[in-house]
């Protein structure tokens, strides 16, 4: 694909002026990495705050008395279980069970909720959600992708930095919660959530605001300072989520992936009372037994495992690597891979195929990090 | 974005470059290529004694994101290798032409190096491919 064919976020000349380093993720022109470079970027959102263009996420609003019932038929957590003001992390599946996408579903109020996808996604989604919208149901579907721009920042000071930008009181929204309100005088949503496993915002707004948002927060996070905020590429992106052993769809998760397979158990809800789209697959296969499941790996020989690399033991081809990098923050090789159950158990010695040599690795419990509370 | 090219060094197209003492020669990466690697993290190394056609895979280097093979642009055996690499990769990273060396050859024929790339060379190769 040419370059200008490529989408682009509001913030792509902001990256480039930062001498973010491009390329194409998903048909999307983003930020790879800015000059710090991966590692630093990644310390500086663990050990104090990060700042990430995620614009490129799809935005699906559902509106109308149906919605809750239309997105708890769809997706695998309970839709029922939110209130207003409450988000949760969801999976779409398909009649198989396996994943359409993974989102995270937003309930605005009984009868308006948003759903955000991931980014090469989005159309597919979009597609997928329309045709199962029939005529009964009484709700507006609206793929507003293009209405909204997403800026996260993450990590222990992050909460103090967006705080100065806004009179809402960040301290009174719970993980996994959002409100409505201003930021620098701009009309946002503010959800605390993130995919680097560190505290944290996620900020919505129109596209038209996202320069001044996004300065802004650096200016405000005290970039070029000492342990001052950082803008954060893609690279540091997914070694973050990967630390915290979160799912990345295309690798953990993809269309003929289970979310029980992927360790998505907690997702999926069996028990509602209407079922979902892939509930009886999803029950048989908890029924009979899986075949496979992710499990965390580290390398305990020098080397570095990656993505689509070969597991075996004994010498027998076993699993294969879904994701896998150096750990920034951990100093250590780790990774995600597909095992039979019987060895995906702590302390099970694997061997990876790197590049032809079989290097030792342990199974190890999952997440690698979690941050301290 | 202007690439550091030493002039007393020689260079390769795959971005390796090579300093000769007598009959032993000095190779690591150019500036250039860890540039493009990004954060070094782990480089897998020959023994010394290990002998290595030219154009041969000796090694490699790898990144956060990406693992890169190294070339040995000129036939010889391993005399050293550089094992501070091991507690600080970064080196290839700040400094490619000093302490980021990686491994030291007694080099098959002397003056196999005088057919590689100068830095002129290197730095047209550069633009050329840019």
């Amino acid at each position: 694909m040419s370059e200008t064919e490529l989408k682009r976020t509001p913030l792509n000349s902001v990256h480039r002026a930062l001498g973010g380093r491009m390329v194409d993720f998903g048909g999307w022109d983003m930020p790879v990495q800015y000059p710090a470079g991966v590692i630093e970027e990644h310390m500086r959102c663990r050990t104090r705050s990060g700042l990430f263009d995620v614009s490129h996420m799809g935005e699906i609003w559902v509106e109308g008395p149906d919605a809750v019932d239309f997105v708890n038929r769809l997706t695998t957590n309970d839709v029922t279980k939110l209130i207003d003001g409450q988000a949760h992390y969801s999976a779409l599946t398909n009649a198989k069970g396996g994943v359409v996408d993974d989102l995270l579903v937003y309930r605005f109020s009984h009868d308006r909720l948003l759903l955000v996808v991931n980014a090469g996604t989005t159309e597919k989604d979009w597609a997928w959600i329309k045709s199962h919208h029939s005529e009964h149901d009484d709700l507006g579907l609206r793929n507003a992708s293009a209405e909204y721009c997403q800026i996260a920042v993450q990590g222990p000071d992050a909460t103090g930095i967006l705080q100065k930008l806004t009179a809402t009181d960040l301290g009174a929204i719970k993980y996994y919660h959002f409100t409505t309100g201003e930021v620098d005088g701009v009309d946002s949503i503010i959800s605390r959530t993130g995919y680097t496993g560190e505290d944290g915002f996620e900020v919505y707004a129109a596209p038209e605001f996202a320069e001044q948002l996004w300065n802004k927060l650096l200016d405000t996070g005290k970039y070029d300072s000492e342990g001052g905020i950082l803008p954060c590429g893609l690279a540091a992106r997914n070694t973050l989520r990967l630390e915290s052993a979160m799912s990345l769809y295309g690798h953990e998760l993809g269309d003929d992936i289970t979310p029980l397979e992927a360790g998505l158990g907690w997702i999926t809800k069996l028990d509602k009372p209407d079922g979902f789209t892939g509930r009886d697959a999803l029950a048989a296969q908890k029924e009979s037994g899986l075949t496979r499941k992710i499990a965390g790996f580290e390398m305990t020989e020098p080397g570095i495992a990656r993505d689509g690399f070969d597991v075996y033991v004994a010498g027998e081809k076993v699993g294969v690597v879904t994701s896998a990098s150096p750990a920034p923050f951990l100093k250590k090789n780790i990774g995600l891979a597909f095992l039979p159950p019987d060895l995906a158990k702590i302390g099970q010695e694997i061997r990876i195929d790197v590049r032809g040599k079989h290097l030792a690795a342990v199974v190890v419990p999952t997440p690698f990090y979690k941050r301290q509370k | 974005m202007s690439n550091n090219i030493p002039e007393n060094l020689r260079y390769s197209k795959d971005h390796e470059w090579v300093g000769v003492d007598g009959d032993i020669a000095t190779i690591g990466i150019t500036d250039y290529a860890q540039h493009s690697l990004g954060d070094v993290v782990y480089i897998d190394m020959p023994r010394v004694g290990d002998k290595f056609s030219a154009h041969e895979a000796f090694g490699s280097v790898e990144s956060v994101k990406a693992v890169s093979e190294i070339f040995l642009p000129i036939a010889g055996e391993i005399s050293e290798v550089n094992d501070g690499l091991n507690d600080t990769p970064e080196s290839v990273n700040n400094d490619p032409y000093t302490d980021g060396w990686m491994v030291k050859i007694k080099m098959d024929n002397p003056g196999e190096a005088d057919g590689m790339l100068s830095a002129a060379e290197y730095e047209e190769y550069l633009e050329a491919s840019a």
